[in-house]
This record gives C-alpha cells, sequence and structure tokens, in this order.
C-alpha cells in the first residue's frame, strides 16, 4: 500500500492532487509553486482526473473561483506563494468567514521588497490571523501527508474551515529526494468524499453564503469560527491518528526531537528544522541536553501543549523564518514567549530572526545558538532577547 | 567518508546548459540504486548563461539537513568558462575531486584551480555530445563522469537504469536514447584523472 519513490516537493502535492481527484482547482501561476498547477494541468489534459481546471487571471480571482466552488457544494483546491498569496488577502477571509473548507497548497516564498524569489515564511505569516489552519512541512514526505490530511480536518462538520498546507520554497519544493507514496484507492478512502450540510446548489434548502453581517451578528459569527479554530486541534490528531494507522507515520501538533530531558532547545518551522537537527545530534552526541521542538501546526496555536513540552527547559531560543516589524521578535516568538507566560517556571527565552529571503542557514549557525543558550542556562545574562541570524555586517 | 556513507556533490553550469537536469539525473539514478538521495538547485536569477549551482546529497539513510553543500566531496564544472570567475574547489575534500568539462587535459585545468592539490578529472563533454547526439547536451557525459569517479553507484546497474531513465525521459522521440547512451558510454571511457 506504501511504495517508495522520489519527487520534488512540488511533484509530492501535485501528485496528492491528483490521488484526491478534487471538484475544481483554480490557479494563477507564481514562482515557487507554479509547477503544481502545470503538473495538475497536465492531468487533467490527460484525462487522469475528473478536476475543473480554472485557469484565471489572478490570484484573488483564483481564491474567489475557490469559494464560488466551495459554496456550490464542491470541493476546491489552489496553489499559491509570496505576492499571489497577498493578492487572495481579502479573499482569504472571506473563506475563512464563509466556513468553506478549501485546501491551498502555500509554496512558502518572501513578499516583496525588495523583490525576491527564494523562501521564508513571510507569505504566510502575514495571512496568519485570516482564519486559516496552517499546517508547515519540513520535507517532501511531510508536505504530501499533509496535504492528504488536510481535507479530513477542514471538512469535519465540527470545524468547516480552510487549511493551508505550507512548506519551503525551492529547499523542499524544488528538492528532490525520497518519498512513500500511498496507493491511489487508499488516499482516495482516507480523503473521503465531500457532503457539506449546506450549499448553494442544495435546491431544497436555498441559501445565501456571503451576506452583509450587521452588528447585532458580525460578533456572534465571529465567535462560532474561534470555536471551529479551538475544535480543530483535536480534530487535526484524531485525522493524524487515523493516517498513523494507515501509514505508520506519526504526526502531532508539533514533532519534539530528542526533548528527552532537554535543557537547551529550539523551536521553528519548516526544512530548517531537519538542519537543526544535524546540530542537536551532534550535541547529544557530547552530552549536552539539547532538543528542537518544529511546529507543524501553527493555526490553531497548540499554545498549552507547547508550554507542558518546554516546562522543564532552562534556556529557550525561537527562530522566526519571518520578520514582522514588530521591534520585539516575529510572530513565532510572540505566540511561544506568550505561550510560557502561565508555567510557573519558564524557559528564559530569546527570539532571532533568521533565512530571510533564501538566506542559507547551517548546522554551524544552530550551534553558535545552542552555545548562547548553554550560557543563558548556566546562569549568564539572556542579553538582547531580539536578534537575527546569518545577515552580513 | 562523512557519516552513513554520505557523499555530497555540487555542480557547477550555466543556466540553460543542463547542470540542474544532470544533479537530478544524478539523484534518480542513485535512488534506483537504493540510496537515499537529494537533489536541488540553489535559484537565484533565472536567465541563461547566468553562473548557477545544484547540489546533490547521496546517503544510506535519509538526510535531514536542508541547507547547501560548503564541504562536497566532488564538484562538476559543466562549463569550464567558470572557471575564470567561481572558485569551484571552494571548500571541496582534498580526498575528492573536481570534474571540468574541457577539451584540454587535467595538467591544463589544474593551472586555473588557485592551488587545488587534489585530483582533477577532466572529460570533454561537448565532443561527446556533439558526436553522438548531434548537439551540445553535456549532462549526459557530465553525470557519467561523475558516476565514475565518485564510485557511488556499481557501473552496470548505473548503465542499465539510466537506459530505462532515457526511455521514460524520451518516449516521444526514441532516437535520442541510443545518442544518450553511447555519450554515456563514451565519457565513462574517456574521462581522465590527473
Amino acid at each position: 500500500m506504501n511504495y517508495n519513490e522520489r519527487l520534488s516537493g512540488n511533484e509530492a502535492i501535485a501528485f496528492a492532487m491528483k490521488q484526491i481527484d478534487p471538484d475544481v482547482m483554480a490557479a494563477f501561476p507564481i514562482t515557487p509553486s507554479t509547477e503544481i498547477p502545470q503538473y495538475f494541468a497536465q492531468y487533467v489534459a490527460n484525462g487522469e482526473v475528473n478536476t475543473e481546471f480554472v485557469p484565471v487571471e489572478s490570484e484573488h480571482s483564483s481564491m474567489s473561483a475557490c469559494i464560488g466552488a466551495e459554496a456550490a457544494g464542491a470541493r476546491a483546491v489552489t496553489a499559491t506563494s509570496s505576492a499571489g498569496l497577498a493578492l487572495m488577502y481579502e479573499m482569504m477571509y472571506v473563506a475563512a468567514s464563509s466556513r468553506l473548507p478549501i485546501t491551498l497548497a502555500c509554496v512558502n516564498r518572501a513578499l516583496t521588497g525588495p523583490i525576491n524569489i527564494n523562501n521564508d515564511h513571510s507569505d504566510s505569516m502575514g495571512i496568519r490571523d485570516a482564519g486559516w489552519i496552517q499546517i508547515y512541512a519540513e520535507n517532501n514526505q511531510e508536505a504530501y501527508d499533509n496535504f492528504l490530511q488536510a481535507m479530513p480536518i477542514g471538512e469535519h462538520p465540527s470545524v468547516r474551515l480552510p487549511v493551508m498546507i505550507c512548506q519551503d520554497g525551492f529547499i523542499t519544493s524544488h528538492a528532490l529526494e525520497n518519498i512513500v507514496l500511498l496507493d491511489t484507492e487508499s488516499v482516495k478512502a482516507f480523503v473521503g468524499e465531500y457532503h457539506p450540510e449546506h450549499y448553494l446548489l442544495k435546491a431544497e434548502n436555498p441559501l445565501a453564503i456571503g451576506p452583509y453581517d450587521l452588528g447585532c451578528h458580525y460578533m456572534e459569527h465571529k465567535v462560532q469560527q474561534a470555536e471551529a479554530m479551538k475544535n480543530a486541534k483535536e480534530h487535526i490528531l484524531e485525522i493524524a491518528a487515523q493516517f498513523e494507522a494507515l501509514t505508520g507515520r506519526k504526526y502531532g501538533l508539533f514533532e519534539e526531537y530528542r526533548m528527552e530531558e532537554a535543557e537547551v532547545a529550539l523551536v521553528l518551522i519548516g526544512s530548517s528544522a531537519g538542519t537543526a537537527k544535524v546540530t542537536v545530534d551532534k550535541l547529544r552526541a557530547r552530552g549536552v541536553k539539547a532538543g528542537l521542538i518544529k511546529i507543524r501546526v501553527f493555526r490553531p496555536f497548540p499554545a498549552q501543549e507547547l508550554a507542558q513540552a518546554l516546562a522543564g527547559v532552562k534556556a529557550l531560543a525561537v527562530m522566526d523564518k519571518a520578520e514582522s516589524f514588530s521591534a520585539h521578535g516575529g510572530p513565532l516568538f510572540a505566540e511561544v514567549r506568550s505561550a510560557l507566560y502561565d508555567l510557573p517556571s519558564r524557559p528564559r527565552t530569546v527570539g532571532y530572526v533568521y533565512g530571510l529571503g533564501g538566506r542559507d542557514i547551517t548546522p554551524e549557525q544552530f550551534q553558535e545558538v545552542f552555545v548562547r543558550l548553554e550560557t543563558i542556562a548556566a546562569g549568564g545574562d539572556l542579553g538582547p532577547v531580539y536578534m537575527h541570524l546569518g545577515q552580513r555586517g | 567518508m562523512k557519516e552513513n556513507g554520505l557523499v555530497e556533490f555540487r555542480w557547477h553550469g550555466r543556466g540553460g546548459q543542463g547542470a540542474k537536469t544532470a544533479c537530478l539525473l544524478l539523484a534518480d539514478a542513485a535512488f534506483s540504486s537504493g540510496k537515499f538521495v537529494q537533489g536541488f538547485p540553489e535559484y537565484g536569477p533565472e536567465r541563461m548563461g547566468a553562473p548557477i549551482t545544484a547540489y546533490n546529497r547521496i546517503s544510506d539513510v535519509r538526510c535531514s539537513i536542508h541547507c547547501n553543500i560548503e564541504n562536497p566531496d566532488y564538484v562538476v564544472v559543466v562549463d569550464e568558462t567558470l572557471l575564470d570567475t567561481v572558485d569551484v574547489t571552494r571548500g571541496l575534500s582534498q580526498e575528492g575531486a573536481v570534474i571540468v568539462n574541457t577539451a584540454h587535459p587535467p595538467a591544463q585545468i589544474r593551472a586555473k584551480l588557485r592551488g587545488w592539490t587534489g585530483r582533477v578529472c577532466t572529460i570533454d563533454a561537448r565532443r561527446i555530445s556533439e558526436s553522438s547526439l548531434g548537439r551540445n547536451f553535456p549532462n549526459t557525459p557530465m553525470l557519467s563522469a561523475a558516476v565514475k569517479i565518485s564510485g557511488i553507484l556499481q557501473e552496470e546497474k548505473f548503465k542499465q537504469d539510466m537506459e530505462e531513465s532515457f526511455q521514460h525521459k524520451f518516449s516521444a522521440k526514441p532516437q535520442v536514447v541510443a545518442g544518450n547512451i553511447a555519450a554515456l558510454v563514451q565519457a565513462w571511457e574517456e574521462v581522465q584523472v590527473g
């Protein structure tokens, strides 16, 4: 049922979409996610899927087309990056607040300017509060596995939210690596059919989607949306358990890597976590109690679970691949440090912004961060909590 | 030898020459031999003729590392004019080798390598490609030379896998398959070590 292949991250997503065979794909090409609609369009042209492919004129339109399709009762997908995601901004909120479980493959790329095609998380971090579930991948395997879990998560009646499956542009989207794939029959059985309770084409129950909300109802709708996001956490774990039963691959809200009795630790997202694992292994071999936590699910944010996992850590670095210009640290830093606030005894925590616009990060640089954390853990000065890593000068 | 049999390659070429394709072919071939692979380009300005870099990690276990390769075991230079502007042997392992696409012998290439004392290998991929394929597609001969010099794959298995891969890749133009196989075999025989 599982079989070995080698695919790039983009190929893996396009292949997952092919296996799922959604009703509608609407997309506009943008580097580095272009290959996803490109490969998928070939599947459509070859008659390998039954999907209606809508080649739109912009990302605002691709998200709009997905909203229309999903509201009509269909299952809709799209893919984008960077400026494309930014152009969807308004419609992303419409999708989430209309409770339309669209699936979006986000291939993370820096936002302009200066114009840049390479990876960081500024695109998806910029839209983190639009009400979409956000799930991040370290490599092609996780991108594929997460995409297969997206629809069962988002379409569940207690959730009904759109889901964004993120991976690092070029670093994983264009890297050919080994991958274990699931046969199409198993994928279809796992993902299931989409049977929404309410939809526009349901003749016996006419409804409007996306109308004006007066002040007397708007807040109630927002609270329902917030409750759905809270419900999503438990449901993400249920789907992960089902996925593990099927594939043997285990997923949670985050991955704890060598966190047993860890005294110094990192929290980070995406492919860099794989690079940092090399550093953690080296430190552990030398007897340093180092570990890391890789965030998989950023929305909903696993605050209580993280606090529990980090409670015993003495010194912690939270690594952001996005600048938020708060003058006080990146978005992940803000979330993690806030999550730690309720602990009776908290890790001493610093934040780093790194890897912007494709700036490479190496095991040696993570090593430098751990050296600082060891000093802090031993009672040394905390020093500045908001730093950048890897820039010249 | 690095941990877990890891062997790392860095490719230097110019946009449009197929260095990225050769890098992906190497990953493909190593995958077919049961290895864990990474093949990835470093993307900058995408334009014809601009210097590009691509990387391979070939290992007995899955590599979690996802940064560029600073200390490769082998460097493959698809365009020898890059030797004037790029320090291609930067970080290269002394036990490894640099493999250059050139009509010149290794001794003459060494003079351009900024004091590099390790192995220098040369292959006239342009001539091989033009004679077997009628056009300058240097990536197949360069791939062949890289596999032979590094010794990472078993010769017969590699050639057999590549033939299948070419048949699949060029299913619409089967006349190209024989030319690519000829280029592969010729490069395997002709690569010089100095």
